[in-house]
C-alpha cells in the first residue's frame, strides 16, 4: 500500500495533479472537495442541533408540567416516537415517505429533510435530558415559585430553567458530539458530506486508506472542538458556589 | 389513505424477504450484545487496573472507537478485514466483527462506571478476607456491579439494535434491507419504509418497557 498524500491535489474529474492544490473554478480537487463534505457535516449537524434543541427544551419542558396532561401526554408520545425508530429509517422516512404523502414537502431541498430527521431524532434524547434536569431540582424551587406568586410560565422561565439548563450542558456536551457522529447516517441520501466523501472518493482514488483516515481525524477534530466550546459555555454559565449536580462530582 | 397500498404486503412476501433480514439484525445484536460486554469488561478492566501498560492501550482504543462514527467504523473494517485475513468476508461477517469491536468501547465505559459505583467498603472488605485482585473482582465487585448495570447494558442493547440498520452502508442483508428489497420488487419503496419504521418502532419501544419493568424490579432489590 502506498501512501500517497498528493492524491489529495488531484482534479476529482480528470485525474490531474494540480499545483498548489487548490484549483481554480472548475477545476476541484479532492482536498477542496474534502474541505466542502466537511463544511457540509458541520452545517447539518449544527442546524440539527438547533433544532434538536429548541424541539428538546419544549418536549422535556412539557413532560415535567404539572396539571397539563395532555402536554405530559405529547412530550412522552413525542419522545417515545423519535427514540425507537432507528435514525436511518427516520431519514428514510423524511426523505421518501413524507415528500410522498405530502405533495408540499417535495420542493423542500434534502439536506433540510436530513437536518429535520437528525433534529428530531436528536430531540427526543434532548427531551430526555431536559427532563431528567428538571425533575434533579429540590421540590423546594418549585414550591418557592409559587410563594412568589409565579405562574406556572414565570416560575420555568425564572426559577426552573435557569437552573435545570446548567445542570444539563454535560449531558448536552456528549449529544451535541452525538449529532456530529449521526450526521454521517445521511450518506444514504446521498447528501455530500464526509462519510459520502469517504465513500465516493475511496473508490475513485482505489485509495480509501487514505481518505477513510483523512474523514477519521476530521470527525474526532469535529467531536473534540464541540467538546472544549461546550466545556466554555459550562464555565462561562456556572452560577458561583453552585456545583451542579450533572458536573464531575465525588460519590454521595 | 394518502394513496398507500400495503395490500402487497402479505405472508408470502415477508417470508421470503423480511424474515432472513430479521433473523441477521437479531443475531448481530444478540452476538455484539454478548462479544461487546465480554471485550468491554476486559477493556473496563484494564483502564481501572493501575497499570500504564494496560491502562493506556486501553483507553486510547476505546476514545478511537468512541471519537469516529459506526458508519465510519463499518467502512474501515469492510476495507481492513480482507487484508488481516487474506480472503474477503461477506457483509454480514464484517460486520459483526465491527459491532463487536464498536460497541465494546461503548460496554467498557458503561462497566466502568458499574464498577466505580461500588462503594470502596466492598473493595476494602474483600481485601480483608485476603482475596486476591481476580478474587475480589470475581466474587465481590463484578456480581454487584453488573445487576446495577443491567437496566443500561438493556438500554445500550435497545440502541445496539437500532444501529444495526447501519450496516445498509456495507450492504449486509438485515432487515431494513429486507423492506427495501421487498419495496423495489414490488414498485412499492413508500410502503416499505414505512413500515419497517412501524416494525423498528415496535420491537424498539416494547424492548425499552421491559427494561423500564426491570429498573424498577431492580430497584426494590436495593
Amino acid at each position: 500500500m502506498n501512501w500517497d498524500w498528493q492524491i489529495f491535489c488531484k482534479e476529482t474529474t480528470t485525474g490531474d495533479q494540480i499545483v498548489g492544490c487548490f484549483g481554480d473554478g472548475r477545476d476541484v480537487t479532492y482536498l477542496q472537495w474534502i474541505l466542502s463534505a466537511w463544511g457540509q457535516t458541520l452545517v447539518v449537524s449544527l442546524f440539527a442541533l438547533i433544532v434538536a434543541l429548541a424541539a428538546g427544551l419544549i418536549m422535556g419542558t412539557f413532560r415535567t408540567l404539572p396539571n397539563s396532561p395532555w402536554l405530559t401526554r405529547l412530550g412522552n408520545a413525542w419522545v417515545e416516537l423519535f427514540r425507537n425508530i432507528p435514525l436511518l429509517v427516520q431519514i428514510f422516512l423524511w426523505y421518501f415517505v413524507i415528500p410522498a404523502i405530502f405533495p408540499a414537502m417535495q420542493k423542500v431541498p434534502s439536506v433540510v429533510l436530513v437536518v429535520l430527521a437528525l433534529g428530531f431524532f436528536t430531540s427526543a434524547r434532548v427531551a430526555e435530558q431536559v427532563r431528567a434536569g428538571i425533575q434533579a431540582l429540590p421540590r423546594g424551587q418549585r414550591y418557592a415559585g409559587m410563594a412568589m406568586g409565579f405562574s406556572t410560565a414565570q416560575t420555568y422561565r425564572y426559577v426552573l430553567l435557569p437552573m435545570a439548563l446548567r445542570i444539563v450542558i454535560p449531558p448536552l456536551t456528549s449529544e451535541s458530539m452525538n449529532i456530529i457522529k449521526n450526521s454521517s447516517v445521511a450518506f444514504a441520501v446521498s447528501i455530500s458530506e464526509l462519510t459520502f466523501f469517504a465513500r465516493q472518493s475511496g473508490e475513485e482514488t482505489s485509495q480509501p486508506v487514505l481518505m477513510y483516515l483523512a474523514v477519521s481525524v476530521l470527525y474526532a477534530v469535529s467531536a473534540f472542538s464541540v467538546n472544549r466550546v461546550m466545556g466554555v459555555i459550562e464555565r462561562k454559565t456556572q452560577v458561583p458556589g453552585f456545583v451542579a449536580a450533572g458536573g464531575m462530582g465525588g460519590g454521595h | 389513505m394518502f394513496g398507500l397500498d400495503l395490500s402487497f404486503y402479505n405472508w408470502d412476501v415477508i417470508s421470503k424477504f423480511v424474515l432472513q433480514g430479521l433473523w441477521f439484525s437479531l443475531q448481530l445484536t444478540v452476538v455484539a450484545t454478548v462479544g461487546g460486554i465480554a471485550l468491554g469488561t476486559v477493556l473496563a478492566l484494564m483502564r481501572l487496573s493501575g497499570k500504564r501498560m494496560l491502562a493506556g492501550p486501553a483507553t486510547v482504543y476505546v476514545n478511537t472507537m468512541r471519537s469516529i462514527p459506526l458508519v465510519m467504523v463499518l467502512l474501515w473494517f469492510f476495507l481492513i478485514i480482507p487484508f488481516v485475513t487474506g480472503r474477503p468476508l461477506g457483509a454480514e461477517t464484517s460486520a459483526v466483527i465491527t459491532f463487536i469491536a464498536f460497541e465494546a468501547a461503548y460496554f467498557s465505559e458503561i462497566v466502568r462506571a458499574g464498577i466505580q459505583s461500588i462503594p470502596r467498603g466492598q473493595v476494602h472488605a474483600g481485601q480483608a478476607m485476603g482475596m486476591t485482585y481476580s478474587q475480589n473482582m470475581k466474587i465481590v465487585i463484578l456480581p454487584q456491579a453488573f445487576r446495577n448495570m443491567l437496566p443500561v447494558f438493556l438500554t445500550q442493547t435497545i440502541i445496539l439494535f437500532q444501529d444495526t440498520s447501519l450496516v445498509y452502508a456495507i450492504g449486509a442483508y438485515d432487515m431494513l434491507k429486507g423492506f427495501e428489497t421487498a419495496g423495489k420488487q414490488f414498485g412499492r419503496p413508500i410502503e416499505a419504509y414505512l413500515l419497517a419504521a412501524v416494525v423498528y418502532f415496535v420491537m424498539c419501544y416494547a424492548l425499552s418497557q421491559i427494561v423500564r419493568q426491570i429498573q424498577i424490579k431492580t430497584q426494590i432489590i436495593r
